[in-house]
């Protein structure tokens, strides 16, 4: 069982790690907008823009 | 009409009648396309072919100019993927203020800049924006593409959860108030605001939150794991060396949790000794401390027990129900922050250099007692002040809700936020800004979230002796198995201590009273005093006022009856100029030709209520209510039974002309009157109006109990008459003379649009125009109170269970420690339970 000897610290310093990591991920604001980058992503800008510009209702209106 | 295409190819039995469909087709599609809703904002096209867009090729009706103008704006900046992505349709576009565009200037101001206005290395700066109108995340999108594509922006950032914006712009290729001017135009609102104050702080204590709860996860799980050990190695057996070094780790794993997760507790334990109170927090920290300081003892000495875990446990579950509490309140500020959020006036301040006036614009925010002031007319008044120079005349009615201008001389006193309208004053100012008058608003809504329930502060006080009465009985315990001989006697003081922590009990009433004002916000409701809430669940009588309220509160001329001599132009500039004072709904059907009017109206008397009078080129005239007019001229006319609202203007000598205004019901207001009438309530229309109109619009809702041409005063006395009864009452309302009504009722709920007197004496005020949220209140306020007697409930029985089952030894710390953080966390599940969706 001596192996915990070593296998504990590592663990230790995997744990250190996380945290870490965590502390940074929370610094940097990576939890300040849980919802909008799921949504940005589906919106990404890579659809061709539609160039048709818009007309006035006076002269395209269907007259019934 | 693909819809029905398909249906028509799949269904082989209706091919017969196609041929009798396709003749039609043609008048389905003129159908389709007229009573579609207005393209941009969802709302019904009353005005066919008027406004309307061609986009993607496809003809799209629009409600108004506002709309079309947004939607123009939206489609020719080439972001018309809007249109594709969003879920929500846009919210109307409302009369946009004439000087909206020319309040935005001030911003452009060093003087103003400086309140929230970062500036960077250069011509760089940096500020903080509030977005009104986000509804979907399509809009999020729309703004970051409009604002990006702007000349001189350098970064655009939208947080969704919060509709705050950070923006960084070159202030030498662009102007702040072009930025604002830009999303202006895709028809949303946006104003800088000083994220120093409440946003800053609110976003550092939820990483705070986070970091604390993270550690304390992450550590505690590695004690959880060293304790597995240490148990099975009690029960199999353990090589002693190695159970040492699992102590000791114990103790290393421990140490950062208490001193950093669990300072919060600490602090609040220690503030409450020092005022000599008991909170909750102190005999969570003795506990906390006291297994703590017994583990390390016992872990130097290598011998008994540890209870490392239970500390962990503890702390980590304690910390995630106030994160949960934490969050349900930041979602409650940043609404009410983004809605009472106005802008910052400028003024003009006078300094006096070796006898010669200078002028200078400063941030209202800025002025002190006794600086003066120079007040142009048209402008708003600052600050409360006293006028040392100059006469005019005075719009106060952002306070007071009476739109008749008052008049004040030198000497006079000025409230801070009213509008001077003649000319020009010095003021000296008597208060600081931020302690004006104006800054009530604000006020009234802090002072709701930081009043308690009823039922809270019972709690609250009954947790407090609560605690007293457990640490006496904790120390007797203790004491009675320490002079018996007992060793276990730190262990067993240990588990009451901790067992009988008043948390859930403390938890029961504000986790449930947060988590249901968060649903009551996405309801589209909000709730300015918690107090009301537990007066609504026990309603049984709702009152409606009519205009603005179940109706759309949009007045129409749709009939003018000349009844004199006078021709209808001039009979309408009359009607206009005399209206003009007035703030009330039927007003509005004036105002669209008020441009055009050259009349002025002066020594003008509003009649709250009743109708307006007033002289023009000389002539004294009147308009209002039929009664109104009956009182004033003595004359009346038999009006014939007839929809709508009769608006009578005369002359000294005579009637001169009959307006009939309309004003459709808002859709919602059916269902709305219907789903609360099943829930067994009673529901009675009180209105201003003219009776034969009343009774129309409650015949049509299904209103058995309903009065019309009620004054204030009638309203009022009708309302206390039902309190009599014994009932409870809920009143629905809008508009100046309803605020005395919405103060006296039980529960008051307010329209936005309304006037703002009414809304500041409202308990809930809504956010939309939907009705049916109302209904939903009710539901969810009944629901409320439930939760909070299963909580008080729950903490109650488990307290009586568990003190007495520890005081005599049966359960260990590990087990106290859990269960209190178990009960804690049903109460917060169990609040959490009304913030569902659904």
């Amino acid at each position: 069982m001596e192996i915990l000897y070593l296998i504990i610290p590592i663990t230790l310093i995997l744990v250190t790690v996380i945290i870490i990591f965590l502390w940074w991920s929370s610094r940097s604001g990576q939890y300040d907008d849980m919802e909008g980058p799921a949504w940005k992503i589906l919106m990404d800008d890579d659809t061709p823009k539609s160039d048709e510009p818009a007309e006035k209702a006076d002269d395209a209106a269907p007259k019934t | 009409m693909h819809a029905l295409n398909n249906h028509l190819k799949s269904c082989p039995e209706h091919s017969v009648q196609l041929y009798v469909f396709n003749l039609s087709v043609s008048e389905l599609i003129t159908m389709t396309v007229n009573t579609s809703p207005c393209f941009h904002c969802g709302q019904p096209v009353k005005t066919l072919d008027q406004f309307g867009l061609k986009i993607d090729g496809e003809h799209r009706q629009m409600c108004c100019k506002g709309c079309e103008a947004v939607a123009e704006a939206i489609i020719n900046g080439g972001m018309g993927d809007y249109y594709k992505h969003r879920t929500e349709h846009a919210e109307s576009i409302a009369n946009t203020l004439p000087d909206f565009i020319q309040q935005l200037r001030t911003y452009d101001l060093p003087e103003i800049q400086k309140s929230f206005v970062q500036q960077k290395e250069g011509a760089i700066r940096e500020a903080t924006l509030i977005l009104e109108g986000i509804n979907c995340a399509a809009c999020i999108w729309l703004n970051e593409q409009c604002i990006s594509g702007l000349k001189g922006v350098l970064s655009i950032s939208i947080n969704y959860s919060t509709r705050r914006a950070r923006l960084r712009w070159d202030n030498e290729q662009i102007q702040l108030s072009d930025v604002l001017n830009a999303i202006h135009d895709i028809g949303y609102k946006a104003y800088p605001y000083d994220a120093e104050q409440q946003q800053e702080l609110l976003e550092k204590e939820q990483k705070l939150h986070i970091r604390r709860l993270g550690l304390a996860a992450m550590l505690g799980m590695q004690v959880m794991i060293l304790t597995v050990a240490l148990y099975v190695g009690e029960w199999r057996g353990i090589d002693e060396g190695m159970r040492r070094f699992f102590t000791w780790l114990g103790l290393g794993l421990t140490l950062p949790v208490l001193l950093y997760s669990a300072r919060p507790f600490f602090e609040s334990a220690w503030r409450d000794l020092k005022q000599h109170r008991a909170g909750m927090d102190v005999p969570v920290s003795l506990g906390m401390f006291g297994a703590f300081a017994v583990s390390t003892i016992n872990t130097i000495s290598g011998e008994g027990p540890v209870y490392y875990e239970s500390v962990c446990m503890f702390v980590l579950f304690l910390l995630t129900a106030r994160y949960f509490e934490f969050i349900a309140r930041k979602r409650a500020l940043e609404t009410s922050e983004t809605l009472t959020y106005s802008q910052p006036t400028v003024a003009t301040l006078i300094t006096t250099i070796d006898g010669e006036n200078s002028q200078e614009t400063v941030p209202a925010m800025q002025l002190v007692a006794d600086d003066l002031i120079l007040v142009r007319p048209g402008e708003v008044i600052p600050a409360d002040g006293i006028i040392l120079e100059g006469n005019s005349s005075v719009d106060e009615s952002i306070l007071t809700g009476e739109s008749r201008p008052i008049r004040k001389i030198v000497g006079g006193e000025l409230i801070g936020g009213s509008v001077n309208i003649e000319s020009s004053l010095t003021v000296k100012v008597s208060h600081a800004a931020g302690n004006s008058l104006l800054s009530h608003l604000g006020q009234l809504v802090d002072q709701a979230q930081s009043e308690k329930p009823k039922l809270v502060l019972i709690a609250d006080r009954i947790a407090s002796h609560f605690v007293i009465v457990v640490l006496i009985i904790t120390s007797a315990v203790g004491f009675w198995w320490w002079q018996s001989g007992s060793e276990n006697w730190i262990s067993i003081t240990l588990s009451l201590l901790v067992v009988t922590c008043p948390c859930a009990f403390s938890l029961a009433t504000p986790t449930a009273v947060t988590a249901a004002m968060g649903k009551f916000l996405s309801t589209g409701l909000l709730v300015t005093s918690s107090t009301a809430l537990e007066a609504l669940a026990g309603t049984n009588h709702f009152v409606f006022d009519k205009t603005g309220t179940l109706t759309k509160g949009k007045m129409e001329i749709r009939e003018i009856g000349l009844l004199g001599s006078t021709p209808q132009e001039e009979v309408l500039i009359i009607a206009t100029a005399l209206e003009s004072f007035s703030e009330h709904p039927i007003a509005r059907a004036f105002a669209i030709s008020e441009e055009k009017s050259p009349a002025k109206a002066t020594q003008v008397t509003n009649h709250t209520g009743a109708g307006v009078e007033g002289q023009i080129n000389g002539e004294r005239y009147y308009i209002g209510s039929p009664r109104f007019i009956k009182d004033k001229c003595g004359q009346s006319k038999e009006l014939s039974t007839s929809s709508g609202t009769p608006v009578v203007l005369a002359s000294e000598k005579e009637l001169l002309a009959l307006f009939w205004l309309d004003d459709q019901l808002k859709d919602e207001a059916k269902p709305l009157i219907n789903s609360l009438q099943a829930a067994g309530c009673k529901v009675t229309l009180l209105s201003g109006d003219h009776n034969e109109t009343v009774r129309e619009i409650a015949i049509s809702l299904g209103i058995d109990d309903y009065y019309g041409e009620m004054k204030p005063e009638d309203k009022l006395k009708k309302l206390r008459q039902f309190q009599q009864q014994g009932e409870t009452v809920t009143m629905v309302g809008d508009g100046v003379n309803d605020a005395p009504v919405l103060a006296a009722a039980n529960v008051s709920i307010a329209m936005t649009e309304g006037a703002r007197l009414a809304q500041s004496s409202a308990d809930l005020i809504m956010l939309s125009d939907h009705l049916m949220p109302i209904a939903e209140a009710k539901n969810l306020s009944q629901k409320l109170l439930s939760v909070i007697r299963q909580n008080l409930f729950w903490a109650i029985g488990y307290n009586l269970i568990a003190l007495p089952a520890a005081a005599l030894g049966f359960v260990p710390p590990w087990l106290a420690a859990l269960g209190m953080s178990a009960s804690s966390l049903v109460v917060v599940a169990n609040s959490l339970r009304l913030s569902k969706k659904g």
